[in-house]
């Protein structure tokens, strides 16, 4: 199901961990969606010295946080603000289609941890450290069937190509 | 490296005397069934055969009643559709559980977008059908009542006797899946008053791709493919005469081995549910502690997901299945396990361990022992594990 590059970042995942006093934190999903994903960030001169992460999901899940972590550390605050969903799923190489949905994670948790370190450094209250994911489909990526692969078209809780009950929103 | 299989629910191997009747089958009764030359002759015999071990098998006292088909999925979809487009004309109202294969409900499903109503009642937290909400649930317009034996995903046997005496009582067809008892547990199609039953050859080390439906004698049925009149008229095509065959030696083999087969898995059952308490804390039995097969757990491991879980054991060597939803390619968390209770978290770190003929003692504590490593680092890799026992503590 996974290619192998996906699979070395499970089975390897590098930067797993926690950052104690971390400067910025992140963290999207939840458990009722099936994954879960906290990014710690430590940061020195604007740049990204040392990031861990934490994620409650599947293998796919594991990979992308892993490879994340690996694509943002050592740059610049500006950069890793660049840093998107498609690049995590290029980077891994591809990922199932019905399994993308888990590079959306990687890529927003990574924003929000960011996003918590500069309303800190503002002196603003720091904003909620966790997006509110309910599978919202803001993210613009075309969503697909999990039972036949078929793209599913918006505002639809059927499937028209196999019949299957698509449980959330779509 | 030795595969340990703890995933028999999916596959059984074939055994070797199955094996050996499909290729002396290969060699001798290649022909059709239908020939009416001596080789054709020789090939019917052996499909009556095995049609006569197959029907021992569940009590079906007259093996006419036994049609083949390609699988258990076929079976359950000819049984539902079949009764109801055959009975349209009586009502168009079938009742069956919220707990029941895809097989049935995307066949009700596709009955659904035909016009027909479904009542699909509740299970309780253990996992059962209470047979008064079935009888409740029966209308004047009932034509069928479809309920499975067990849950290919908790194991948990339902009530079907008490069920058949209240659809015998209200003359509403009764059809069960019986996909993953047939051949494991004892079956009896009398006792359980059930008018269809439907199965599989693999489940009790048959080959895959042949299945078996009964249809009691009487019951309007119509057939899903059209054509010839083989299976007497109610399966058209020719019949997969190897794999049937097979399936007949393994319905001869499972009817005299249950006893001691149920009881090696009993055996392993109990190890397993006996000893995870010393390998892991902060999990969830699903399956009934009383009416269940004997060859399956259900085990929810709290604050992981279950796929990374299976991922990981087949890495040391074990194979073992989640009905989690990625695993399954679906994104959503079983509906068997949400019906019986489980939030969608616990649903996600669903395992799967079923056992068969060739597991032993040491496969479960090898099982045991890379479990609970898995186990470990999934949760140092988990936010919840840590949260959740900090919280716990305060």
């Amino acid at each position: 199901m996974y290619n192998k590059t996906v699979m070395d970042h499970f089975r390897n995942p590098r930067n797993v961990g926690i950052i104690e006093d971390a400067d910025g934190v992140g963290e999207v999903g939840n458990p009722l969606c099936g994954d879960m994903m906290t990014i710690y960030l430590d940061i020195e001169d604007e740049k990204i010295k040392e990031i861990k992460f934490q994620t409650f999901g599947c293998g796919s899940a594991i990979a992308v946080s892993s490879m994340l972590t690996e694509l943002a550390k050592g740059k610049s605050i500006a950069e890793a603000k660049k840093i998107t969903n498609k690049d995590v799923a290029d980077a891994l190489e591809g990922l199932p289609k019905n399994k993308l949905h888990c590079s959306n994670l990687g890529a927003d948790a990574l924003q929000v941890a960011i996003k918590n370190y500069e309303d800190k450094k503002a002196g603003k209250p720091p904003a909620e450290l966790k997006r509110k994911d309910e599978h919202e489909h803001s993210h613009g990526e075309k969503c697909y069937c999990p039972y036949c692969e078929i793209e599913i078209m918006a505002n639809t809780s059927v499937c028209e190509a196999c019949h299957s009950n698509l449980k959330e929103p779509h | 490296m030795k595969i340990i299989d703890l995933d028999h629910i999916s596959a059984n191997p074939i055994l070797p005397e199955v094996k050996e009747a499909m290729i002396a089958a290969i060699q001798m009764d290649y022909a059709n069934p239908s020939s009416q030359h001596t080789k054709g002759e020789q090939a019917a015999e052996a499909l009556e055969k095995a049609r006569e071990s197959v029907a021992k098998l569940i009590n079906c006292g007259n093996p006419k009643e036994m049609v083949f088909t390609s699988c258990g999925t076929e079976s359950i979809n000819h049984a539902i559709k079949g009764v109801a487009l055959a009975n349209a004309q009586k009502g168009k109202h079938i009742v069956t559980s919220n707990i029941e294969h895809n097989a049935v409900i995307r066949s009700l499903r596709r009955l659904k977008s035909m016009g027909y109503t479904i009542t699909s009642v509740s299970v309780d937290e253990e996992g059962r059908v209470n047979p008064k909400d079935i009888a409740d649930a029966i209308t004047d317009n009932t034509i069928l009542v479809s309920i499975m034996h067990s849950n290919n995903e908790t194991g948990t046997i339902q009530p079907i006797e008490e069920i058949g005496k209240i659809t015998r009582e209200k003359k509403v067809i009764f059809h069960v899946d019986g996909v993953d008892s047939v051949g494991v547990v004892p079956m009896d199609v009398q006792k359980l008053n059930v008018d269809l039953l439907s199965f599989a050859s693999n489940p009790f080390y048959g080959p895959t791709g042949v299945g078996g439906l009964y249809i009691r004698r009487g019951t309007q049925v119509w057939p899903l493919l059209d054509g010839g009149i083989q299976e007497n008229n109610k399966r058209a095509g020719t019949e997969n005469l190897i794999g049937i065959v097979g399936m007949g030696v393994a319905a001869d083999l499972a009817r005299l081995h249950m006893a001691e087969r149920i009881a090696h898995n009993t055996k392993l059952k109990k190890k397993l549910l006996d000893e995870l308490p010393e390998y892991i804390d902060e999990y969830i039995i699903n399956t009934h502690p009383k009416f269940s097969l004997p060859n399956l757990v259900s085990l929810s491991v709290r604050y992981i997901e279950g796929e990374s879980v299976v991922l990981m054991l087949d890495d040391d060597g074990i194979a073992v299945s989640t009905r989690s939803a990625c695993a399954t390619g679906s994104l959503r968390a079983s509906h068997v396990l949400l019906s019986i209770g489980r939030d969608h978290a616990d649903a996600q770190g669903t395992l799967v361990i079923s056992f068969g003929v060739d597991n032993t003692e040491e496969d479960i504590t090898a099982f045991l022992t890379a479990l609970k490593n898995v186990v470990t680092t999934l949760r140092n890799i988990s936010p919840l594990y840590k949260k959740v026992m900090n919280n716990q503590k305060k």
